[in-house]
Formats: C-alpha cells, structure tokens, sequence
C-alpha cells in the first residue's frame, strides 16, 4: 500500500484488511465486511475509502459502490460518534418500541437518520435487530439494550456523554463488556 | 445481555448447555462436546445422512425442508469443491433463536457445521451471521480459533486425515440475504439479489461449487440428533417433525422469552402456560406464530400443535418460530402497515411484483391507516397481494404478500371501521416514520 492509504486506515485495521482478503478462497468475498470494518473506523465510506477498498479487492470503483448501496449498514455520509438504532418493528412495536423512538426523538432533538449538531449522537429508525424476546430494543453503535422504557432513555444518553468526555479506557458507559474505541466495537 | 427463560415443559436439547459457559471450548468439552463430531468421522458420510434422515430433522430457517434430505441432494462426486454455509442473517421480525445460540453455544455451530461437511465431503464452511450481530461474530471468531489451536478444525481434524476449515462472515445489513441464494451472492461480495433455480445450491451453490445451506439452529441440532440417536431425537418432536423447537414468545406476552419445546406442542398452551398469557390480563386479538411473514391466526384458530404440518392444516406456517402475540388492544391495521413497511425496506427490487407491490400496499395501508382509505382499498389490498404470490424470483414477494392477505380477510370489520375518516380507534401512531 502507498503512503497515502496507510494514513487513512490505521496500522491495526490494515492489517486486519491485509489478513481479510487471504480468509477466502475468492477475494472479493472479502468486500462486504471489509466495507463495514473500514466505515467503522473512518465513520462512513468517504471516496477515500471506496478507492482503497476497489484497489485492496481488485474491482472497480464503480462495482464497489453498486454492493456497497445494497446493504443497510453501510452509508456514504457521517453518522454521530454514537449511532442509535430504535427498532420498532412488530415485536419492539408491540412493547413500546415508537415511545422510544419518539423519547430517542425528543432527547436528541432529531429525526430518522439525523446527526446532532455536536456530531455526538445519530437516530435511526430500523428493522428488526434480532432482539424480540427482550423488546423493545435498540442498538447503540453494535451495543444491544433491551426490554427498554422511555424513562430509560435520558441514562442510556448521558452515559454516552460521559464517556466522550471521558479519555477513553476501553470501557462500556454502563459497565458492560468492551472494546478499544475506534475498532469495530464501540462499547 | 438476553434475558434466559425456563418453564418445566421445556425439553432442553439445544439449548442444553445455554448458561453453562460453553462458548469455552474447554466447558463445552466438558459437557460433551465434539464427541459427535468424532463419531460421525469414524462412521462415514452414508451413516451420518441415514441417521439425519431419520431424525426428521426440518430446517429450522422457515421451510422446514428435511435437513437430511438436502445433504443426500448433494452430489457424491464433484469436480469443483463443495461447501457449508451456514446462515446466521437471522432477519425475520419476531425471531431472536440463533442470537442465543451464537452467544451461548457457538461450538454447537461449529460441530455442526463440521457434521455437515464430512456428510457431502466438504472441506470448508462458512458461518455467515448478519452484520448487526457484531458482539455474537466476534463470539464465534474466538469459538472458531479455539477449534483450530484444539485441532478439531484444520488440515488434520481431530488428528485424521480429513481436512475441514471454518470461515466467519458479516453481512452488513440486509434481510434478503437470508434467502439462500441471495446469501450465497452476498458471500460473494455482490449485491444480495436471488438467483434463478434450479440449478439448486446443492448442485450449483457458493463459487459454483454444491453447498448446502442450513439455518444456524437447524446446525446447532445436528450434534445433538448424533449424540442422542436420531430414532431417540425423532421421539421426542411430532410424526414428521423431528425433536424440538426454539420458539420466540414476543409481543403482549407476561414472559417473553425464547423456550426449547418439543415439535407440535399446543399454541394455546404455550401463549397462556409456557408464557404466562396475556400481558396485563387482557383479551387475545391475533397470533402471528411463525415470524412476520406467516398469517395470522384468530383465536379461535389457535389450539393446535406447532409443527409444519398442523400450523399448515390450519392455513398458516411455522415459519422461523417466531410467535408473535398480539392484544385487544392493538390496531391491527397499524400492525398490517408495520409489517408492510418492513417488507417495502427489505424488497431487494430484482422482482416488479415485489418491488412495486410492497411499495402499493404500503401506500394503500398508510392512506388507510390515516382515516383517508376508501372500501374499494379493501379489495385492492387483497387484489395486489394475490398477484405478487408466486410471482417473484424468490420467496420475499410471498413473504409480505401472505400476512397481507391474511389481515385484510380475518380483520375485515377492523379495516371497515377505519373508513370514512373515522379515526383508529387504538391509533397512537398515525404518522408512521417512513423508512
Ligand atoms: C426473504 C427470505 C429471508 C430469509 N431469511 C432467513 C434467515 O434470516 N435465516 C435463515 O436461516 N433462513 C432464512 N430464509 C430461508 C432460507 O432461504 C433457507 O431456506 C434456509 O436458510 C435453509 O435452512 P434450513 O433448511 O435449515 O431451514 C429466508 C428466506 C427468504 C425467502
Ligand atoms: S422486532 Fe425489534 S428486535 Fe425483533
């Protein structure tokens, strides 16, 4: 890789990349989590990253972005550092899913797909996570809360606050397990 | 983290070792793990088909295809390489099963998967889970590296001659790619849209090679059915329908949860026993008992077994396990166009039908739902469903068209009662955000 693309992935991210593309017995299976790694760290697929990616895959710019535009989690704008992902599909619905939602709305002060104007937090409205025994549900960043209330919601928020202040440890706002910041797990 | 349930009906067999720690390869070892695998190495591919065979093992992903019967779909001989894929997209809305097996027995998967290969003589799998489940991925990496350094995956497993490799894989978002070609695309590095069948993946499947593809419970019950006898397994479920079932209670439920029960054990009593009833002791409106795109049963329609073959009988699917409970006090019509906005979302475009139809229905049941309907939007509802059924590359098209059918002609009064710009009587979301 030339100079330029080792500053825009990290040492640690490409080399998870480098060991990605030799997993597979075709390269290109490679792509779409490769996609998702990268918009982890870089926060979304900028043209920097749509280049690096075609060069690493051996495609296209072109065939990278048609994939790309597929699949739900990737996006081609900047969310917040702290994507919030409310489920309200039947079973979160049916448990209270929309006044989450709305409390989420209220809150922050932001519609589907919004980014607050600090960048701290983004609000998504989004199909099932896959957590409807426990809903209603949300996904903040890849970290689940469920069986939520909207009393729930100005806690789940501060403690996002805090930890962005806070120099980062590694460590889950809420005592959960966690990993570095900036990988693919946020908390 | 996810709630764990227990109700004395249970038949704990996947989900045996929920809670015990078994995602250490150590523990799962201990709780007799990888034996199946080792046996079915000694046995040979003939003897593990036979043995699935008998099982009665149906997939679990939402067809209820016999497990068995696939495997044996797979050529003996084979020029190019052969292939398990595992499909981990769990997407349908209502279903949350393989989420606890990733999180609490991820070498069942691997066994499994393992099991799968040495049956068509495969080498290599792969574990495909949806890119939302990023904690459970990153559980299964560390169960798939544990596998190598214990030499139960490799060049050599379990010191045979017999190679097997395990791969991981995220998706990023996509419901669709649950459907098993489209999975396949996907795996591939390409857009997740259907491919054309025959031929079928156990034929022509991942890199043109014959794959067979399983649900990741359907995976996970493999090693069991091995360590149990499948004469043993087969017992245990209803005619046809082999062993247990991961059912996910959600909705308006007192214990929501998700519970191992035997194959074609009574709804009723798993909504009002396992469950606990009905949240807040109100009245039961509808079930939706096997994930979003199965249509909805009255409560009158509810006393029957849950296997494939009984929820068939009586007009609707076991589908994913997903069984959804739905109160007097809900909307139905609101439900309707949840449902319908999931599909539209999801609606990968290959297909008119599918494509322009969801998109018609969601219009049709916003319009509705917002006092603005019209009778004839009634009919038209029902008219736009029945010609997107059958009418797609792949099952999606169906998927959302079903329910749809099945809420307009068993909720007909309820829809009637919207007209004439009569308010919901249960509304509390008359706009609805647009996905
Ligand atoms: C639109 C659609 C979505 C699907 N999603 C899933 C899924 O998320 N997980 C799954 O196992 N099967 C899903 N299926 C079913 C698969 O196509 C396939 O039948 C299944 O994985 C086979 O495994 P089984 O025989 O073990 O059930 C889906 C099917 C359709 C039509
Ligand atoms: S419906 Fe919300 S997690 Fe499944």
């Amino acid at each position: 890789m030339n100079d330029e693309t080792m500053t825009l992935f990290s040492p640690r991210l490409a080399a998870r990349l480098d060991a990605l593309v030799e997993k597979y017995p075709v390269r290109r299976s490679a792509l779409v989590p490769m996609l998702l790694y990268a918009q982890d760290e870089i926060g979304y697929l900028s043209d920097a990253v749509i280049s690096e990616v075609a060069q690493r895959i051996g495609i296209t710019e072109l065939e990278v972005r048609n994939v790309a535009t597929y699949y739900s989690m990737l996006r081609f704008k900047p969310a917040g550092k702290y994507n919030v992902q409310v489920c309200t599909n039947i079973s979160c619905m049916l448990r209270g899913g929309f006044e989450i939602y709305d409390r989420f709305q209220e809150e922050l002060g932001i519609g589907h797909k919004g980014v607050t104007g600090d960048g701290l937090f983004s609000l998504e409205e989004v199909e099932c996570i896959g957590a409807c025994c426990w809903a209603p549900a949300i996904q903040v960043n890849y970290e689940f809360y469920d069986d939520l209330t909207p009393e729930l919601v100005p806690g789940i928020l501060d403690a996002y606050r805090l930890k962005a202040r806070a120099p980062s440890d590694g460590s889950s706002p809420l005592g959960r397990k966690a990993e570095p910041e900036g990988t693919d797990a946020h908390a | 983290m996810p709630r764990l349930v227990s109700h004395p009906d249970e038949v704990k067999i996947v989900s045996r070792r929920f809670g015990l720690g078994a995602d250490h390869i150590d523990r799962y070892v201990e709780l007799g793990g990888y034996e199946s695998a080792k046996k079915c190495l000694a046995q040979g591919p003939d003897w593990i088909i036979n043995e699935m065979k008998a099982s009665n093992l149906r997939g679990r992903g939402g067809a209820g295809f016999p497990a068995g019967l696939k495997w044996s779909f797979v050529p003996k001989q084979s020029a190019k390489p052969k292939y398990v894929l595992v499909n981990g997209d769990e997407s349908e809305p209502g279903t949350c099963k393989d989420h606890l097996i990733f999180l609490h027995d991820p070498h069942a998967v691997i066994e499994g998967t393992i099991i799968a290969g040495l049956a068509i003589g495969a080498k290599l799998g792969f574990i495909y889970l949806r890119g939302e489940y990023r904690y459970l991925l990153k559980i299964m990496e560390k169960a798939v590296a544990d596998a190598y350094i214990k030499g139960f995956l490799g060049k050599n497993i379990f010191g045979s001659e017999t190679e097997f490799q395990v791969i991981t894989h995220s998706g990023a978002g996509a419901y669709e790619v649950g459907e098993e070609s489209a999975l396949m695309e996907s795996l591939e590095g390409k857009r997740g849209v259907p491919r054309i069948r025959p031929p079928f993946p156990a034929v022509v499947g991942v890199y043109g090679g014959p794959t067979i593809i399983n649900n990741a419970e359907t995976i996970a019950t493999v090693p069991h059915v091995i360590e149990m006898g499948a004469a043993a397994y087969a017992e245990v479920g209803s005619p046809r329908n082999g062993g247990t079932r991961l059912f996910c209670i959600s909705g308006h439920v007192e214990r929501p949860g998700v519970y191992e029960l035997p194959m074609g054990y009574n709804l009723k009593k798993m909504i009002y026993d396992v469950a606990g009833g009905i949240r807040g002791g109100r009245g039961l409106k509808a079930v939706v008992p096997g994930g979003s795109s199965t249509p909805v049963l009255l409560p009158g329609e509810i006393d029957i077994g849950m296997d494939f073959d009984q929820v068939g009988k009586a007009g609707s699917m076991l589908g994913s396990g997903g069984v959804v409970v739905i109160d007097d006090q809900t909307c139905i019509v609101e439900f309707a166009l949840r449902t319908i906005s999931f599909y539209q979302h999801e609606s990968c475009g290959w297909c008119i039908p599918c494509r322009e139809g969801t998109d018609w229905l969601k219009k049709s049941l916003m319009r509705f739902h917002a006092g603005f309907g019209e009778a004839k939007d009634i009919d038209n509802i029902q008219y736009l469903a029945e010609n997107m059924l059958g009418r797609t590359f792949c099952p999606l098209g169906d998927a959302a068209a079903m329910p749809m059918l099945g809420f307009v002609k068993k909720f007909r009064k309820e829809f009637e009662e919207h007209l004439n710009g009569k308010a919901c009587p249960f509304a509390k979301h008359m706009e609805m955000a647009v996905i």
